[in-house]
């Protein structure tokens, strides 16, 4: 029991001591920081997202404020009215950013898209995709097992009883993280902007593609020729679209009818920045955020 | 002389990392740059030197004659971070270009094995006060030795073909059996 006492009180003493020693000096060397770097801080969105390359807000901030080279327009999620401000608060130029918003290159759903094997392992796409590329016939595909709605840091992705993630436009900031984790590479950055988007990544040839899936572009070119502003390409068997060009010079959108396998969609239209009825920091208003039904692609 | 054979034996034969076993998470964690490495090993020698000094001092003035033997281990443990903390704020204050250098691995060493082990064994030898810093700052050059071969023959490896399911961590894991097995060759040399 003595003993007991003895061994708490020392290590009590001996802790307390240190305690005291480390608040001290942490008082005494205390290091001034720019206050900028905190101000700039609260501006940004606080999603940690790491789209402007650094390893946080916290890291952008100061960076942006010591690093004369290192732009306000990085971060991305913030759009135009972050990058403006952190402009204005660190004496630099912001250069006109154009907003993005996630896209969901694939519409294979479960009825639509076979089935090469039943997976049962544990509920992740980089894991399914280790087992021969995943459980879908089709290779370019989207797994469906939701890598992606688990990353997201603004809650911006849902997975849908088809088996496919939905973009929502008002939460999506285009940040990119659901980008860098899918391992298929299935969702791309897509600028605001076009009127319709290709939703389906196969590089197979059409008989190939078709057999795999019901909706998968087959490559048959049909778009391009009803396409009369150029906008539409062949790329590797899969039709890719010009967004400048579709969204400056077409205004009916004859490709969307020609189709065959509905490949082409018309586009999810995003939020342009400014008009969104919410503050840029979209992580702690979610749950406030009525989310408009147009807004919102149902695959 | 004496202090010579216990240096190089704390260096080579009684290598920490490769015939001990200890301090292996940063010596895994840190050698995938030879820059990171070489600040590393620094750290970590002068670490050891400073926390072994202090750590030789609270044992002997102070376990010693109060009879708290018994606790040295976890007054080590409080002495070292304790102290490994006070040095990260003392050089953020007074050698900034010092602290973007090292600041990342001196809390990375904090509660390191290898940083607790060195004091363990000075004070379980019965090591005078120069003997036990000797040994500990043999033990730190040999600590960084060990993690600058691994990390130059990391930085090689980036160019060799190696299997994809070796690539990474697995042949990393290779390389540090074969190193220790070529530090075998030194063992009983000069017995510890």
């Amino acid at each position: 029991m003595e003993k007991a006492v003895l061994i708490i009180t020392v290590l009590t003493g001996v802790g307390i001591l240190f305690g005291f020693i480390l608040a001290y000096a942490n008082k005494k060397f205390a290091l001034e920081v720019n206050p900028l770097i905190h101000i700039v801080e609260d501006v940004l969105p606080k999603g940690q997202c790491g789209a402007c390359g650094y390893a946080g807000c916290m890291a952008y901030a100061e960076a942006v404020v010591l690093n004369a080279d290192v732009p306000p327009t990085l971060c991305i999620p913030g759009k135009e009215p972050v990058a403006k401000a952190v402009g204005e608060l660190t004496g630099k130029v912001a250069a006109a950013m154009e907003p993005r918003i996630a896209q969901v290159k694939c519409a294979g759903s479960n009825e639509k898209a076979v089935s090469a094997y039943a997976y049962q392992g544990i509920s992740d796409c980089v894991a399914a995709n280790l087992l021969f590329g995943g459980q879908k016939l089709c290779k370019y595909g989207c797994l469906g097992l939701g890598t992606c709605v688990k990353r997201c840091p603004f809650g911006a992705l849902t997975m849908s009883d088809a088996g496919l993630p939905v973009v929502d436009a008002v939460k999506c900031t285009g940040c990119g993280v659901c980008q860098g984790v899918c391992p298929k590479g299935v969702i791309t950055m897509a600028p605001l902007d076009a009127h319709v988007r290709v939703n389906c990544n196969s590089k197979d040839k059409g008989p190939v593609a078709r057999k795999a899936c019901t909706t998968a572009c087959i490559a048959c070119t049909l778009c391009l020729k009803e396409c009369s502003y150029g906008a539409i390409k062949m790329e590797n068997n899969l039709a890719v679209v010009d967004a400048k060009i579709c969204a400056e010079q077409c205004s009916e959108a004859k490709c969307l009818t020609k189709c065959p396998t509905k490949a082409i969609r018309p586009a999810i239209k995003g939020v342009v920045p400014g008009t969104e009825d919410k503050s840029p920091c979209s992580v702690c208003t979610q749950e406030k955020v009525q989310v408009p039904d147009q807004n919102v692609l149902t695959q | 002389m004496e202090y010579f054979t216990l240096f190089m034996g704390a260096v080579i034969v009684n290598n920490f990392v490769l015939t001990r076993f200890l301090g292996l998470c940063i010596f895994f964690g840190v050698s995938k740059s030879l820059d990171a490495s070489i600040g590393m090993g620094m750290a970590v020698a002068s670490i050891l030197t400073a926390s072994s000094a202090l750590a030789w001092a609270a044992y002997n003035f102070v376990l010693v004659p109060f009879d708290l033997k018994f606790l040295t281990l976890p007054v080590f443990v409080i002495l070292i971070a304790g102290f490994v903390q006070f040095l990260e704020i003392v050089i953020k204050r007074f050698a900034p270009a010092l602290y973007n250098m090292w600041g990342i691995y001196l809390v990375l060493i904090a509660t390191n094995c290898v940083v607790l082990g060195v004091p363990l064994i000075n004070v379980e030898s019965n090591f005078t006060f120069i003997k036990s810093i000797v040994n500990a700052f043999g033990s730190g050059v040999g600590f960084a030795l060990a993690i600058v071969l691994m990390a130059s023959l990391r930085e090689k490896l980036q160019y060799a073909d190696v299997p994809k399911s070796l690539q990474g961590l697995g042949i990393a894991f290779i390389i540090a059996g074969m190193l220790a097995l070529s530090f075998l060759g030194f063992s009983g040399m000069i017995p510890m």
